[in-house]
């Protein structure tokens, strides 16, 4: 019964291009969709488990970033400072920001195990450009971890721009220090502080 | 309620008073850390504390105990934990979240067996987060200096204070005689530790290289964010007028 019903969302999936755009995914849809499709991944996954980063950034890559809108994210990291950056500028900041996001979250992803995530009842009203959903990851042992999703509507569906841990928001938490880069260093000091930090996560491996 | 302030309280109010003392020699750096340089001291001593003791014992733990010990111990913990969490709702005055935690504690003391056990959860008393510095947040009173203490590790000196208070009335502060509280407080920290092991690598990929300042920022949007329960006003998107570095 699972199995059909998969090969009738995949079959769905694929022809989704085909049938008239009238329908985009709720945000709380959407959200529950990838999460589930990534812990399915995740629990079958044994390298994922044991800590193949490789694999954890291509599930990563696949099934989580085309939901995720970077140059938002990195703008909104950033606050004023962003206008700063001139386009190119602007494009290299965002590359480098989904980088460290990446690396972030492919390390958090080795513990996914036991997990499983409730996905919170939204009042997203059809009119509405902006919506946020609330998860909950409960695990085996250890109190349950909030995950909220800030979302905006785009012409190609819902796109995450803010992911919020606990309360801590993984992209404003850079907000002052990334300040603190554009003030010593200027647009290409922040852009450097960032390159280096990629150079130095890859030596580490 | 007589006022006799149990050790650990003392010696937070010391502590607290050391770094007001301190309040007045910094100049640079983010405004909402005025005792930065104390701060990091205490920060190198907790980091290093928890490399050669908390963290190797938090692992041992985590290999050792089966994970439905580790859930009930966990549970134990924040069972007694929700006793608190009950008087924070009624000084906020939130009746219905009291009278569905006081619910929660009584279910499991009884059906979850003096707390193993959270059986309230499943049956649909959902778990709130309140302590004693969110409920003077919402009293009105600011954060204060964003202070970093011995072994509690990051704080505002408003939520130093309301630990000093959460201490004082924490039931197992109670507990006679002493080396079974020392061993129950212990237990407490080792499994709270333990927790929080998977996010280790995470924080220190998230950080770039400075650990100690991307742990302030998200302690205190946290914080913010708990005391607004999970929906603060949202930063305004461009203006975010992040505050001025002083130099």
């Amino acid at each position: 019964m699972k199995k059909l019903l998969s090969v009738v969302l995949t079959v769905l999936a694929l022809a989704q291009p085909l049938l008239c755009r009238a329908e985009i995914a709720t945000p709380e849809a959407m959200v529950k969709d990838v999460t589930n499709d990534v812990l399915e991944v995740v629990k079958k996954d044994k390298d994922i488990q044991n800590g193949n980063q490789k694999r954890t950034q291509q599930l990563i890559e696949t099934k989580v970033l085309p939901h995720f809108n970077f140059s938002h994210m990195t703008s909104f990291a950033m606050g004023r400072d962003w206008r700063l950056a001139n386009a190119e500028q602007q494009k290299i900041l965002t590359e480098e920001f989904k980088n460290l996001l990446v690396r972030t979250y492919s390390n958090a992803f080795t513990n996914y195990k036991s997990q499983t995530v409730t996905v919170k009842p939204s009042r997203v009203q059809p009119a509405d450009t902006d919506a946020t959903v609330r998860t909950l990851i409960s695990q085996a042992s250890g109190q349950p971890v909030s995950i909220d999703y800030s979302l905006e509507k785009t012409p190609t569906g819902w796109k995450v721009y803010d992911v919020i841990v606990a309360g801590s928001s993984l992209v404003t938490v850079y907000r002052q220090k990334f300040h603190e880069q554009v003030q010593s260093g200027g647009v290409d000091g922040l852009v450097k502080y960032l390159q280096e930090g990629t150079a130095a996560s890859v030596a580490k491996k | 309620m007589t006022l006799s302030l149990s050790v650990p309280t003392r010696r937070l109010a010391l502590v607290l008073a050391l770094a007001a003392g301190l309040g007045g020699c910094a100049s640079r750096g983010d405004p909402r850390d005025p005792l930065e340089g104390f701060n990091r001291g205490v920060y190198s001593f907790n980091e290093g504390l928890d490399k050669v003791l908390l963290k190797p014992v938090a692992q041992s733990y985590d290999a050792i105990a089966p994970t439905p010990v580790r859930a009930a111990v966990g549970n134990f913990f924040e069972n007694i934990n929700d006793v608190l969490v009950c008087i924070n709702d009624l000084l906020q005055g939130k009746l219905n979240d009291a009278g569905s935690d006081f619910g929660r504690v009584a279910l499991n003391s009884t059906f979850g067996i003096l707390g193993l056990f959270d059986v309230a959860t499943a049956w649909g008393l959902e778990k709130h987060e309140e302590d004693f510095g969110q409920t003077f947040g919402r009293w009105g009173i600011g954060d204060g200096p964003y202070l970093v203490l011995p072994l509690f590790g990051p704080r505002t000196v408003r939520d130093a204070v309301g630990l000093a208070a959460t201490t004082s009335l924490y039931p197992l502060s109670h507990v006679y005689p002493v080396d079974v509280r020392n061993s129950l407080t212990g237990t407490r920290f080792i499994s709270d530790r333990a927790d929080l092991l998977p996010v280790d690598k995470a924080i220190e990929e998230a950080s770039l290289g400075d650990k100690y300042s991307y742990i302030r920022e998200a302690y205190l949007q946290r914080r913010r964010n708990l005391i607004y329960d999970g929906r603060p006003p949202r930063l305004p998107e461009d203006d975010g007028d992040p505050a001025p570095v002083v130099r």
